[in-house]
């Protein structure tokens, strides 16, 4: 074997391997993409919205929120102002969770028209910054405070 | 004051090193050797400078000088001064100071131990780290600036980000990943420093920076480890790893390191790829900026993102011309890059490196673009995507199995050509190890299939690795009637890289264990609890007995006792708690672990009623997770094994020859 028919081998070989692993990666990618969107815009994908992981983002519409505690089942509304989508979520809500709060549902949109969630995210500025005067946190947890001492 | 010191002496440090590193090839043009002490020098100032600054912002943080606009953004008088002063790290400004001070004293080090060698490396070596030193002190005067004033002089901070003041592990990750990454600007610096003294041919600079990469190597190492414990243990879901960018992040620049560890040897023994190792160390250098830029341009959104600004395109065009002034050094250098040897065999030690490396490659390119896709969907599509987990799972588990393989096969071969009935006996500890792993996986009820393969080659890997150990030892037992133990201590001291890296092969198998075991066996539970009533995961059983809060000095707590039980019997209270800090509404999840050999159980409060009436809990059993921080033990004993200096280095400090001499037990003891 030459040296030159070795390096058009093994070049031929990488050549090979980038395509296999470009194909892989494009794949890879093209079914697990998450987009964000709001109700509006997966409302108006139709039928192409129904099952695909998506970042559903919105505000929770007040008044629609129903929670089991025991069955541990969250049932509620994320609109945008002008679309709505009905979201059932499993787990407890988390604590800053309310009527008219701004949150992100990770999961999928079923053919029934309600969206399973696999993860509730209240949406909070991610960017770290102090609170304005009025903002510190909630009252409720004094009460627990007076009640259960220590 | 201390403002002005500060600043000052960041202005200082930058000029001298863009002075030390301009007159470095004017000295050698000139020809004049003795100017080369002076840029010297300025390495050693530009340490004590960035020092000087870096103890003046901690001063002011600790005596809460308001006056200096970081300690204003991350100081507080109610927080603990432990935290106080790890808050360096905690905001962008900060944490570029440190950056600076990391490197300084890598640069000061490295200088030091190499001042006496005769020729051009050392010297453009230098010059290069100034130059890198010379953008994060543009960074410290421009878009990173910790010492504007402040007026008027405010009383009082918001103190750090209450993720970063919750647990005692951000104390030990952030420096942890700095040292590993900056620690790769060592190896980058003599990289480019032999490209441009024109002394790629020997491979001085690999020789010389080879403790070096190393160190590096094992603080990214711990580093990578320490970052998952602190989200397994902070962010209350149970989890070590999101394929979160910043992780991703972290963890790219260790895929190309590692894979350089391995083909470096094969470059040292066999004169092989060459420009393979040198492109390897420039990639890793840019990715850990690369990551930097990520992390702290505020580009993604995450704890680690702590601004908007313009400090971004700083980071871009500093790692433009990087690639840029690599690219056309390697091409000037390639010619001298050539290959002294070629493959004998299909089956050596050789091939398995290349195969390896390979793998690793793949794996860097697969976690890159995964982590990049959005930023680029985003800027040429508009669309507002995130790559999810399961991408990075489909993608990188085959080739984390496939690589535990080859942890196995690779110190079973020998360089150059394998014989038979030697590989025989080298490969059948693990095939027994792995074998019986495998069927105890299945027994305990794993029935995806790379679950299964990861057990069976993590076990072939275990059982290879440590069969080195037990092989080597008995034969110095047999030629020099060595005790055993005695045997084993000397075999590994007389050969410290080679079984070094086998004890760091044999954390990674506690690692994969851990990872593997509890992607596997996992499992979960929430349930909403009145007082007395119990909730059993995987046969372990909680109560929940009441719920309490307290008054700490800069937080309140919200807690919950369970009781762990043992039939009736309490055996320990879990207190999973909900920290509530001033500066943020949203309360930091403090879930409690239990560890124990087989695993951990994991309690975090999700909700509680105000009155106490009741509270809902998340149960966690998450099998052998804590095998992977000692795991993670186990790899920085390794890179430790193989850093540490060996007695004839020591005896002939002055002849890098000596150190340089392949080890020569590799042939077979």
């Amino acid at each position: 074997m030459t040296t030159k028919k070795t390096k058009w081998g093994a070049l031929a070989a990488v050549g090979v391997l980038v395509i296999a692993f470009g194909w892989l990666i494009y794949g890879g990618l093209d079914s697990n993409v998450v987009y964000f969107l709001t109700p509006k815009e997966l409302l108006a994908k139709g039928a192409d919205g129904y099952d695909k992981p998506v970042r559903l983002g919105g505000q929770v519409k007040p008044g629609s929120v129903v929670w089991d505690d025991k069955a541990l089942s969250l049932r509620f509304s994320v609109t945008d102002g002008t679309g709505e989508i009905l979201v059932h979520a499993k787990g407890a809500p988390p604590q800053m969770f309310k009527d008219g709060q701004g949150v992100v549902v990770e999961g999928r949109y079923g053919k029934d028209g309600v969206f399973t969630s696999t993860n509730l995210m209240v949406k909070h500025s991610n960017e770290y910054k102090a609170p304005k005067q009025g903002e510190r946190p909630a009252e409720m947890y004094k009460s627990l405070m007076k009640s259960a001492g220590t | 004051m201390t403002r002005l010191v500060a600043s000052n002496a960041i202005l200082v440090a930058a000029a001298v090193s863009a002075l030390g590193a301009l007159l470095t090839p004017i000295a050698i043009h000139k020809g004049r050797r003795d100017w080369l002490m002076l840029s010297y020098a300025a390495v050693y100032t530009n340490f004590v400078l960035v020092t000087l600054a870096t103890l003046a912002l901690v001063w002011g943080l600790v005596s809460h000088d308001f006056s200096i606009s970081y300690v204003a953004q991350v100081g507080s008088r109610a927080t603990p001064t432990f935290y106080t002063i790890i808050s360096l790290w905690g905001a962008l400004e900060g944490s570029i100071v440190f950056w600076a001070w990391v490197l300084g004293m890598y640069a000061a080090a490295v200088v030091w131990f190499n001042r006496h060698r005769e020729g051009n490396l050392v010297p453009y070596a230098a010059a290069t780290i100034l130059m890198v030193a010379l953008f994060f002190h543009i960074l410290l005067i421009g878009p990173a600036n910790p010492f504007q004033p402040v007026v008027p002089v405010p009383f009082d901070g918001p103190g750090p980000n209450p993720l970063l003041q919750n647990h005692i592990l951000m104390a030990v990750h952030p420096p942890l990943l700095y040292l590993g990454y900056v620690g790769f600007s060592v190896p980058f610096a003599f990289a480019v420093g032999a490209m441009l003294a024109g002394e790629v041919a020997n491979d001085d600079w690999i020789r010389l920076t080879r403790r070096w990469t190393l160190v590096a190597w094992g603080f990214l190492s711990a580093a990578i480890i320490a970052g998952m414990w602190w989200s397994y243990e902070v962010l209350g879901w149970g989890g070590y790893w999101a394929w979160d960018p910043v992780e991703n992040a972290s963890f790219i620049p260790w895929l190309t390191a590692t894979a350089y560890l391995h083909s470096v040897m094969v470059q040292e023994r066999r004169g092989m790829l060459k420009l393979w190792n040198l492109n390897l160390m420039v990639g890793t250098f840019v990715l850990t900026i690369l990551g930097t830029f990520l992390t702290r341009s505020g580009i993604i959104s995450s704890v680690h993102a702590f601004t908007q600004g313009t400090i971004g395109y700083f980071f871009l065009a500093f790692i433009a011309v990087v690639l840029l002034a690599a690219l056309i050094l390697v091409a000037g250098n390639s010619d001298k890059l050539g290959s002294e040897g070629r493959l004998d065999a299909p089956l050596s030690r050789e091939t398995a490196f290349l195969v390896q490396n390979l793998f690793f490659t793949v794996f860097m390119f697969t976690v890159l673009i995964g982590t990049l896709f959005p930023l680029v969907a985003e800027a040429v599509r508009g669309v507002k995507v995130s790559v999810g987990t399961p991408f990075f799972n489909r993608m990188s588990v085959p080739l984390m199995v496939a690589l535990l393989f080859l942890m196995g096969v690779g110190p079973a071969l020998p360089w150059k050509k394998a014989a038979g009935a030697e590989l025989k006996g080298r490969v059948l500890p693990g095939v027994v190890v792995g074998v019986l792993l495998g069927v105890a996986a299945l027994l305990g009820g794993a029935r995806n299939g790379y679950a299964v393969l990861a057990y069976v080659f993590a076990g072939f890997a275990l059982g290879v690795n440590a069969a080195e150990f037990v092989r080597g030892a008995n034969a110095r037992v047999k030629a020099h009637g060595e005790l055993w133990v005695t045997a084993l201590m000397r075999l590994v001291s007389a050969n410290r890289r080679r079984y070094g890296g086998y004890v760091a092969h044999i954390g990674v198998v506690l690692v994969a264990l851990g990872v593997a075991s509890s992607a596997t066996f996992k499992t979960e539970q929430e349930a909403t609890l009145k007082p007395g009533e119990t909730l059993t995961v995987a046969g372990r059983t909680v109560r929940f007995k009441n719920a309490w809060g307290r008054e700490e000095k800069q937080r309140q707590v919200i807690g919950a006792t369970m009781e762990l039980m043992s039939g009736s019997r309490v055996v320990g209270i879990i207190e999973p708690r909900m920290n509530y800090y001033p500066t943020q509404q949203q309360p930091v999840p403090t879930p409690e672990v239990r560890s124990m050999l087989s695993g951990d159980l994991y309690l975090n409060l999700m909700a509680f009623k105000q009155d106490g009436s009741n509270i809902t809990v998340k149960v966690i059993w998450e099998p052998l997770v804590p095998w992977i921080w000692f795991g993670g033990l186990v790899v920085c004993l390794g890179a430790i094994i193989g850093i540490w200096p060996s007695r004839e280095r020591q005896a002939s400090r002055s002849g890098s020859a000596n150190a340089a001499a392949p080890p020569m037990t590799e042939g077979r003891a």
